[in-house]
């Protein structure tokens, strides 16, 4: 076991994951991404620039990737929002990459402390068009590293941007982790589509352009259909205890981590408490939360998130109506307490 | 039979688009040329732009990239970082090279980074439909200046090469016409010097064309050419603003 910054491990985990390119702007709280990341790809033969901007330091992560190359980028909140033109075009052109975002409060400015917030502009999409982005939420440091290999190795395997979605205060802790060897995975396709030149032979053109309408939709039902692809193959979650559970909390990132507490007091209430931790935001695990609602111990399902209600919809959408469903928010930086929870549980169980 | 002129094996069989007097099928032509006889085609990876130049990867027989308006030269750095020893390029209009993207072509030059901009000045955003560019001359009207660009109002057109000449990156940067046989011919071999001086690692390499813009300006081709030669030209002066190779390296 090594104890580890989320920040530092992030950057560590990428090179392992064989990430070997890094643009990026700084901004707190991620700072420490940027700058392990000057320290150490010069190390193993990589390239960390720093950019002049966000809007610069995606669209260098678009030319990177269209060579082919591992590459990441990292923000947060009001970064990211600028990143969003470049993760658009990411999307159309179909070049894989990895994003990064340790989010604080907003909006605007806002505050540098922990939030969920950019829950919406993560799995909606907060570029332009019919696109979309997978979106990998950690809880710990030791799941943060474990995820960066796969947030790889599914950008190349679907030729999409993926998402590290995580609260400020997970970049920010310290915690032991186990560094496990993380190869890409073996079955990845080939990138005979990157532009490295023609060579004698065919050009590549990397591109999100198609002027004829009827291409363009064309192009939008391929991307829809891969998309389905993602939605059938790429659902993540973790449970605890949901099984003939007779409260559900659905907590993502840390949230999840003071359910647990939340739960241990319940469950001292005699109240049996299970937590759903959505892992993939987008894909939303829709049909396995519905599964968990649908039981018949399921009294009601109750969200908790640093925002003021943006998981909430999704969570809604999954129960559909088939259980009451309470909502604890808190927003702006601040972090809820678990009796905060236990109390909207018993609220929301009319007790 | 002798060939005296045949199309460049750097250009695809495809028609341009563009419309009758525009000169971007000159600079297409120019830089397919200087592929060709650099030998570089099949190394090179281009930037395109948004605007009319948009499908010059339909033109250019290279392998391209798509920017976003204005990023060209990002996405021509994130090429360059990881294929160091190819040649790369970004072919920008003045809207996008100018407004949108001054930022990111500012910061490649200070980076020096070894690439080479093609930047087609024509006073005018072409394909959203004749609005003001930053490089608009003072009195020129255009549909988002309907009474002319004044200067207490919106300011005077910038000088692209002038001020990036100023920065230590910059290797290259020269401001030729596509007006006539004569200044064609110099753009081409200002092109083929600023690729010449990227292979050879020199820094960040710029060569500004002006262009015409006839349906825009709303004359017709030839009176284009004169309209460049008599506005264009007193304003932004041809010659060559930074060469790093000659004694003094800077005009």
């Amino acid at each position: 076991m090594e104890l580890w910054k989320g920040n530092e491990a992030i950057g560590e985990a990428a090179i392992k994951a064989g990430c070997r390119f890094f643009f990026g702007y700084p901004i707190t709280p991620q700072n420490e991404v940027p700058e392990y990341m000057a320290m150490r790809l010069p190390q193993v033969g990589g390239c960390f620039l720093q950019s002049e901007s966000e809007l610069a330091a995606i669209n260098m992560v678009y030319g990177a990737a269209g060579c082919g190359a591992r590459v990441m980028t990292s923000s947060s909140s009001p970064g990211v929002s600028l990143k969003q033109e470049g993760i658009t075009y990411l999307a159309g052109a179909e070049l894989p990459a990895v994003i990064v975002n340790v989010m604080r409060g907003g909006p605007g400015l806002g505050t540098i402390q922990p939030a969920q917030a950019d829950y919406y502009q993560a799995t909606r999409g907060g570029g332009n068009g019919d696109y979309r982005t997978l979106v990998l939420a950690p809880a710990n440091i030791q799941e943060t590293v474990d995820l960066m290999g796969d947030a790889f190795d599914i950008a190349d395997r679907y030729r999409n941007p993926v998402m590290m979605l995580l609260d400020g205060m997970i970049g920010q802790m310290m915690e032991p982790i186990e560094w496990h060897e993380r190869k890409p995975a073996e079955d990845l396709p080939a990138k005979d589509w990157a532009s490295t030149g023609s060579k004698g032979g065919k050009t590549h053109v990397i591109n999100s352009l198609y002027i004829d309408p009827a291409l363009c939709e064309e192009n939008n039902r391929r991307l829809e259909a891969k998309y389905k692809l993602m939605r059938e193959h790429e659902v993540r979650y973790a449970t605890v205890d949901t099984e003939g559970a007779e409260v559900v909390l659905v907590a993502f990132g840390t949230p999840s981590r003071i359910a647990l507490a939340a739960k241990a007091i319940l469950e001292k209430k005699g109240i049996k408490t299970g937590l759903f931790r959505p892992i993939t935001l987008w894909p939303f695990p829709e049909k396995q939360l519905h599964e968990v609602a649908e039981q018949e111990s399921v009294k009601a399902v109750v969200t908790v998130e640093l925002s003021m209600g943006q998981m909430h919809d999704d969570v809604r959408l999954a129960v559909n109506g088939v259980k009451p469903v309470g909502f604890l928010g808190r927003s702006g930086g601040m972090v809820p307490e678990p009796m905060e929870i236990v109390d909207t549980v018993l609220k929301t169980l009319g007790r | 039979m002798t060939v005296v002129y045949k199309r460049s094996e750097g250009l695809t069989p495809k028609p341009t688009h563009f419309c009758p007097g525009c000169t971007h099928g000159i600079a297409h032509r120019l830089v397919a040329e200087v592929l060709e006889e650099l030998g570089i085609i099949d190394t090179t990876i281009g930037v395109c732009p948004v605007g009319c130049a948009v499908f010059l990867y339909d033109y250019l027989r290279c392998d391209m990239q798509e920017a976003a308006h204005g990023r060209a030269p990002a996405v021509a750095t994130g090429i360059k970082r990881v294929l160091p020893d190819h040649p790369v390029f970004t072919y920008q209009g003045d809207g996008d090279l100018a407004s949108i993207g001054m930022g990111e072509v500012v910061h490649a030059a200070m980076r020096g980074e070894k690439i080479t901009v093609i930047f087609i000045n024509n006073a005018i955003y072409g394909m959203t439909g004749g609005q003001m560019a930053p490089t608009t001359l003072v009195g020129q009207k255009t549909t988002t200046s309907p009474y002319g660009r004044d200067a207490d109002h919106c300011g005077k057109p910038i000088r692209i090469v002038e001020m990036l000449s100023t920065i230590e990156g910059v290797a290259y940067a020269e401001r030729c016409a596509l007006t006539d046989v004569q200044n064609v011919n110099k753009a081409k071999r200002a092109i083929k010097k600023a690729f010449t001086l990227q292979q050879q690692g020199a820094g960040f390499t710029i060569v500004e064309l002006l262009s015409t813009c006839p349906t825009n300006w709303g004359l017709t081709p030839l009176r284009a050419v004169d309209w460049l030669k008599e506005n264009m030209i007193p304003y932004f002066p041809l010659g060559v603003y930074k060469d790093i190779t000659t004694e003094g390296g800077a005009k």
